[in-house]
Formats: C-alpha cells, structure tokens, sequence
C-alpha cells in the first residue's frame, strides 16, 4: 500500500474517533491532527493502542503569537510492523496567557523529560505530569520562557 | 545487580550525593543519586550545564547559516546530525539533490558514525578499565578522521551537508587511499573482538548489567545502538530508507540481551555496516554536480516539516516550521541522546555503585546533544 494511502487511513480513523479534531496535513509517511487540550489524553491513547503509535519521538511546541496560541505537538512513531516509517504528529493548540495542557506521561512515559523541556521553553503547564520542573535551563532562571516569542537573546 | 526483592531501603541509611558535573566521568553532566550503602536507591539526571539554546540561535539565522552551530552539539558525529536538517529543507523547498551530492551526504555520515563509535568504544573501554581499547579507539579513528578530512576540508566539523547537496566535491584519487583502510579495518575489527569484546574484565562487568527490555525500550522511546541492542530492530536507514540508502546492501544488527555488554557489541557490529556500506558508495559513485545553486539566503515556502534520519547515536529529528521569512519560525531538534536520557533513573535502580559507569557509558550518551 502506497505511504500516502495508510496515513490518509490512519489520519481519517483518529479523526472519527474525536469528533473536533482536525487535519492539517496528511503526507506520505506522515500526518499531523489538531484537537482541543481536553481531547488530547484520548486521542494519544486511540493512537497508541488502536494505531500502533507506541515510541515517543520528541514534544515540540510552538509560539504562534499573533493567534495568542502556543502549539505543543507530540511526535510519534510506531513499532508496528508495516508502519515502522510512519510519524504522527498529535497537537493541541491552547491559549498563550495561561497555557495548559494534559501531560501525557501515562501514555508515553518517555515524553516526561520532553513535556518538562517543554514546561521550561514555552511556558506550557502540563497537568498531571509527575515531576513538572526545569530541565535545561538554570536554576535562577528569572525571565519568561526562552522560546517565546517576545523572548529577545541578550544583545540582539 | 539486585533484585526488588532482596532489597528493602531503609530512609534513615539514605544518602545524597551529585555525580558530577566536575567529577571527569560524567563528561558536562549531574546525577543526582541517592545511595543506601552500595545501593543506588533513585537516580535523577541534571542536564543543562551546556545548553546553548540551539533552537533559539536557529530562529535568528538564515537557513544556510544554520548549518555550521547545528552541527556543533555533536562534533563527532557532525555530519550524521547535519543531515536530517539539510533534508528537512530540501523536502521544504522541493529540492531535487543531484544523485552524486546524496552519495556523498551517505559517505560522510557514514564515516562519522564510525568516528563516533570509535570514540565511544575508547571512552567506554577506558572506564571499564580497559586502557588498550582507548589507545587503540582513538589511534584507528583517526584513519577515518584523515578520509573525512579530505572530504570535508577540517577534521571534526565540515559544515559539509548543506541544503541543496553537500558543499564540495571530494578528491578525485582517494578512492583507493579510502577502500585500503576499510579493507584494514575490517580485519583489525577482529582484534577489537578479541582483546575487548571478549575481555573476561570486560564482560565480567557488562554482561547482565543494567538490563533494559525491549517493552521498557519501546515505552521510554529508547533510540539507536541501546533500542537494537534491546531486541528491537528499528533503524531508520532500513526502515524509512532515505536519500540513496536503498541502493546499498548492509544488516541491522540487533542483540536479545539488552545489557550494557550489547550495547558495546552493537556498536561494533555497525561499525561493520557502514564499512560495508562505504564501500559500495565508494565504488558506484555517479558522475554530476553535487549542489544546487541556492544562494545565500534561500527563500523557504511556508509549511511544516519532520524529518528524521538513522545518526550514530540514534534517530535525528528535525521539525522545522517555516512562514515563508528567509529564518526558520521553529526549529526544533529531536535529539536522541535527550530522549536515552530517560532510561537512566529507570537503569541506575538497584544498581551498585560500581556498575554506575558502565551503565552510564553503555548508553553512549552524549550530554553536549542532549542540551542543545
């Protein structure tokens, strides 16, 4: 089966599944949902247990200021043979003052230190992780999240 | 190593203390440890003492000079982490790589593998008390460091892999200087096999130590030589085969252990492969251009990206997020040193003092990386 075909499968499933959820892109090899932050636990366990999608890759997130949206995506790759080229992308957009979003340690115990990176960079509260603090950063680190956007480095 | 069940921890016996960052084995890196006697009760990694903010300086820079400090995190194996970048753009921008630049991209990331595993079998030896496999580690590498140099124009960092191919040729009469270290090497494997592999000291404190199984590999998102020595096949070279890798003949290795003695092998017996696999480029290498004029500053349409390719310590992500500017809006690297990281509370559990190092190493982690 062509690559572009199963993610197109894969994407429509998840999609009827959670009903507010939307696509944003379905590439070969890879696809990316939206849904909203209370949607997200249940959408990350659908994929993993009913898709396959079972090894955590990375949680990204990013500053979309002018929307007021900090985006936090969870990337995700599956073991399953057949589908050991596939990548899915799970986001959740929430708002920018007062980010929150579910933390999906219970379902990837590997995105604890991801979510805590997360935490630090943009500023995003993942609730109900186990052990939310810095990671990266130091201590005494006073200002606002690094990868915001209206975060200037020093000197430019 | 002990069991859950031989061993209770009595809170008034606990001790805390810090490995590292200055104790010269943690290498740039802190675990928190607390101890019970000779018991590692819980073990909490603090990383950060190199951190750079890579992703931050990336929004600051243009595509083409994001190349040179996205290498930096892991100068060993520069050219393996520079690849999954140059491709994230090229798949932005549509990029049509002219074949003998994506032979080329394969040559050198290959070469880098085997110049960070070499480095990593040194180290590794060298804290097991295995000075030999240092000396030895590091005197062979520097055969492939002399190739990759010829190639890359420096010795560790080439900002060679660049968007729209690679940024030169390489020398018209090295194929042969190439193919008789390889065809050396491949025997002097042999010896590493001997003298280390199957060192009794070596094994005595490797094997069955700090064990990881391949459903704890796949939950923690365990990536490269760790996850295959963990029974589970996955590399991205075979498994989404990208650039010209499908033309080449090699193996996965993979080993059912789990322990830190697999983890040593697996590095070995890759290192294999990608001779294999160097050789075959070197002798089918197409004639043609190796880079696209892209100019200085390349316009990237806006979009999203993640691409992902096999590094010597594991899978290498990008996602790149462009709004069509000439600078990245989001760049964010999926390291997999950051990502073995979360194995190290879980592996350090219950295990004794001693056998911290050659967990630790075993991993093959590179705090540097995993900072960014």
């Amino acid at each position: 089966m062509p690559a572009n075909v199963r993610t197109a499968e894969l994407s429509t499933r998840l999609l009827q599944h959670v009903p507010s959820a939307k696509s944003d892109y379905t590439k070969p090899r890879r696809f990316k949902v939206t849904v909203t932050p209370e949607a997200l636990s249940g959408a990350a366990l659908f994929l993993r247990d009913e898709l396959g999608f079972d090894h955590i890759l990375a949680v990204s997130g990013t500053d979309y200021i002018a929307k007021k949206e900090v985006e936090v995506v969870y990337f995700v790759a599956s073991l399953k043979p057949g589908q050991e080229d596939l990548v899915a992308a799970l986001a959740a957009r929430t708002n920018r003052d007062a980010p929150v979003v579910p933390s999906q340690v219970e379902v990837w115990p590997g995105a604890e230190y991801h979510e805590r990176e997360t935490f630090e960079m943009l500023g995003v509260k993942f609730d109900g992780h186990p052990d939310l603090r810095g990671i990266l950063l130091p201590e005494d680190w006073h200002d606002i999240p690094p990868l915001r956007k209206d975060y200037v480095s020093p000197g430019r | 190593m002990t069991t859950e069940s031989e061993y209770t921890p009595d809170p008034d016996k606990i001790m805390s203390v810090a490995l590292g960052p200055q104790h010269p084995g943690a290498g740039h890196f802190r675990i928190r440890l607390w101890l019970d006697g000779d018991y590692v009760v819980r073990a909490d990694p603090d990383p950060g003492y190199v951190h750079r903010g890579e992703e931050k300086m990336g929004e600051y820079r243009n595509y083409i000079q994001n190349v040179p400090h996205l290498e930096r995190p892991v100068i060993l194996d520069s050219s393996g982490i520079l690849f999954p970048y140059a491709e994230a753009v090229d798949e932005l921008m549509g990029n049509k790589v002219p074949v003998r630049a994506q032979y080329l991209r394969v040559i050198m990331a290959e070469l880098n593998r085997i110049i960070s595993h070499m480095y990593f079998l040194g180290i590794y030896g060298v804290f097991e008390g295995h000075t030999t496999m240092i000396t030895w580690g590091l005197g062979d590498r520097d055969l492939f460091i002399d190739l990759a140099a010829r190639i890359g124009g420096a010795r560790v960092t080439f900002a060679y892999i660049i968007p729209g191919g690679v940024r030169n040729d390489m020398p018209r009469d090295m194929t042969d200087q190439a193919l008789k270290t390889f065809d050396w090497f491949e025997k002097r494997l042999q010896e590493y096999e001997k003298v280390f592999l199957r060192n009794p000291i070596l094994e005595q404190r490797t094997r069955g130590v700090g064990v990881l199984s391949a459903q704890d590999a796949i939950r923690f998102g365990a990536t490269g030589t760790v996850l295959r020595a963990s029974g589970v096949k996955h590399d991205i070279r075979r498994d989404e085969p990208y650039s010209v890798y499908p033309n080449f003949d090699f193996e996965v290795p993979v080993m059912k252990e789990g322990d830190c003695w697999s983890r040593t092998v697996i590095a070995v017996e890759e290192m294999r492969q990608s001779l294999k696999i160097l050789k075959q480029a070197f002798k089918t290498i197409p004639e043609g251009p190796v880079r696209l004029k892209l100019g200085p500053q390349p316009r990237v349409p806006a979009g999203e990206v993640y691409f992902r390719t096999e590094a010597a310590h594991g899978e290498q992500g990008y996602h790149l997020v462009s709004d069509g500017t000439p600078r990245p809006y989001r760049l964010k690297i999926s390291d997999p040193n950051f990502r073995n990281m979360v194995l190290l509370p879980h592996l350090l559990k219950n295990a004794h003092i001693a056998d911290i190092p050659s967990i630790y190493w075993s991993l093959n982690y590179w705090p540097v990386s995993a900072d960014r």
